[in-house]
């Protein structure tokens, strides 16, 4: 099933066509890696559909019905998670705050009202989700700004995880990540899939790609250029899609 | 961070939990600036024992800092977001005038006119911490500039209604009983006063979602944004808070002075945010406490009087606070960028720089 479908989505800097008539999809269930080289607008696609940018031309249906993100909140509302290239964590807060922020546990009756938060949950909570990455986080308790790239990238992703029930947009999820950290992201990926969510997984990493994805879509500047299913795809004719060489061989 | 092991067992993966309190409390600066405070009251103790370590100098200490610990409380909550109040001891002056002249027409009489000039101060300080909140959450004019504008607009409009020359409707009651009168023992009022809004600000700090914002919005307000928080109002509420807290302030001076205090005033914001500062909380936002904040500002309440006591000019308290401003500043820095160099990458957030104190937080969008 569909749950996204961008088309003709036109976004520009300026000077710069970051996004020149981009078309995209995402399906329920699927992994879709979104590939391009370097400027090519992966990042300002995402940022597009989850509401953080606005695009100045196009269209985005979510489950068939045309909609317009104003803000990330509209898009989260919908199921909609994303992690972005800029992590957008609060470096002073802790992990569980992190994953908690904007969606707080209320604690009970009174209290709840006041505006006090039921921290023994929201502790618990975060414990499982991040336990479910593996062992990369190792401390609720001190500020993320405190802890490695790689670290803080665990924290968005099981963020992200957390609550999207329908896509989840992960910009670069392993680019500062450890061997076993990207498996654990890797396989967090597959499993978030399988619950049969859309997920949606940018990556320079070929080998990566081709390992997690069920469709991959390249783009090159602003424009999606070739929609593969990884099955019977190969490194070599996914760069020279990403490069444009396959256009100029057949040019 | 320690090298990173994979173990696979819940109770091994969250370490920190089980860090002694001691320890954790030792990694703040505000723990490291209560040294520095029980070192003073020792090294004068020892100084001047009949003198100094008396029922009446503690008192006079605490009473004097009564009144910038409440302006503390939301002078700490602004710098937290990453902003600066500079109005608020033009707030106060305004805040009082209001009350006096209103308690002035009820008759200057009884605890009923006491209750409504206490509520029109509050409700004064309130507005002028709405037009702050305002301009620096949704105008985005930089904090510093608004609140130097309010500043100036305050203190003026206070010298305009009186035509300079201080109001004094202050009932009688008000005085006796919160000005000077003790709530239990030795316990001033005023100074049980000023500890339940310290008391009450530090729950909303540390344990509220109001709370947490506030650090989040300091800490990182495009993700705050992403994630639906809403930066411009969080401001507002902030400032308001702040410009409340003035507002109770000046209810206070009232009482303390017996009448407005509209030439007295002009140190009153830097003090408190000196305060503030020198109690850890950081002008790059989403770090601090009200704690911290207390006790810096004791500090300088017990220069001030243990100087005086030992003989040393008093003068000089100023410029042993000055040394004492720039050492928490710089101990903050050299702590930011020693975190800054521990963990791989930065976050854009940490690169603000120091120029952009009291900027506000967000300038792009
Ligand atoms: N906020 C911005 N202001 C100006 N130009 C921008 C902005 N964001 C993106 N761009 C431009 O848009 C183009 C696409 O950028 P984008 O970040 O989407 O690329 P990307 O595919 O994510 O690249 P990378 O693999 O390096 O992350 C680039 O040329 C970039 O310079
Ligand atoms: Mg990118």
């Amino acid at each position: 099933m569909r749950v996204l479908e961008a088309r003709g989505i036109v976004r520009t800097y300026g000077q710069v066509v970051a996004l020149d008539g981009c078309d995209f999809d995402v399906e329920a269930g699927e992994v879709t890696a979104l590939i391009g080289d370097n400027g090519a607008g992966k990042s300002t696609l995402t940022k597009v559909l989850s509401g953080t940018e606005r695009a100045e031309e196009g269209t985005v249906r979510f489950l068939g019905e045309e909609v317009h993100f104003n803000s990330p909140a509209q898009a989260r509302a919908r199921g909609i998670e994303t992690v972005y290239q800029d992590l957008a964590l609060c470096p002073h807060l802790d992990a569980v705050k992190n994953l908690f922020l904007g969606r707080e546990v209320k604690a009970g009756g009174v209290l709840g009202l006041m505006g006090f938060m039921n921290r023994k949950e929201m502790r618990q909570r975060s414990a499982e989700a991040f336990q479910d990455l593996g062992a990369a986080v190792r401390t609720l308790t001190e500020p993320v700004g405190n802890m490695s790239g790689g670290q803080r990238q665990s924290i968005a992703v099981a963020r992200a995880a957390a609550w999207a029930n329908k896509i989840i947009f992960l910009d670069e999820p392993t680019a500062a990540l450890g061997v076993v950290q990207t498996e654990n992201v890797l396989d967090l990926i597959k499993r978030v899939r399988d619950k049969g969510i859309g997920v949606v997984f940018i990556s320079h990493s070929m080998p990566e790609v081709l390992s997690v994805a069920d469709s991959i879509q390249v783009m090159r500047r602003g424009r999606r250029v070739a929609t593969y299913r990884a099955t019977d795809s190969s490194i070599e004719e996914l760069v020279g899609a990403m490069t444009g060489k396959f256009d100029e061989g057949a040019a | 961070m320690s090298t990173e092991t994979h173990v696979n067992r819940a109770s091994d993966l969250f370490d920190t939990e089980k860090v002694p309190l001691l320890r954790r409390l030792s990694r703040i600066q505000a723990a490291q600036i209560v040294l520095v405070l029980v070192g003073l009251l020792i090294f004068f103790s020892i100084m001047s024992p009949d003198a100094f370590f008396t029922v009446f100098t503690f008192r006079s200490i605490i009473m004097n800092t009564a009144i910038f610990a409440v302006l503390g409380v939301g002078a700490t909550l602004v710098i937290i977001t990453a902003g600066i109040d500079l109005s608020v001891g033009a707030v106060l002056v305004f805040s009082s005038v209001i009350a006096a002249k209103v308690m002035e027409n009820l008759g200057a009489e009884g605890w009923a006119t006491a209750f409504v000039g206490t509520l029109v101060a509050i409700a004064c300080g309130a507005a002028w911490g709405f037009i702050n909140g305002f301009l620096v959450g949704r105008a985005k004019v930089p904090a510093f500039i608004v609140t130097l504008g309010t500043l100036g607009m305050a203190l003026g409009l206070s010298q305009v209604l009186t035509g300079g020359i201080d109001v004094s409707g202050v009932p009688e009651v008000l005085v006796d009983t919160v000005g000077f009168g003790n709530a239990f023992s030795e316990v001033p009022t005023i100074v049980v006063v000023s500890a339940i809004v310290v008391i009450i600000g530090s729950i909303v700090l540390h344990r509220t979602k109001f709370g947490m914002y506030t650090y989040a919005v300091g800490s990182n307000p495009e993700a705050c944004r992403r994630v639906g928080i809403k930066v411009d109002r969080q401001l507002m509420f902030v400032y308001m808070i702040a410009g409340a807290c003035a507002g109770i302030g000046g209810i206070l001076s009232l009482a303390l002075y017996q009448q407005t205090t509209i030439g007295g005033q002009s140190m009153t914001a830097l003090t408190v945010i000196a305060g503030v500062v020198i109690g850890g909380t950081s002008l790059f936002g989403g770090v601090g406490s009200i704690f911290g904040t207390v006790i810096g500002l004791l500090i300088p309440a017990v220069l001030q009087t243990g100087f005086v006591i030992i003989g040393v000019e008093s003068y000089w308290q100023g410029v042993v606070i000055g040394i004492f401003l720039i050492g928490a500043v710089y101990v903050d820095g050299a702590r930011r960028t020693k975190a800054q160099r521990g963990s791989g990458r930065k976050t854009k957030h940490l690169q603000v720089g120091g120029v952009h104190v009291g900027a506000s937080p967000e300038r792009e969008n």
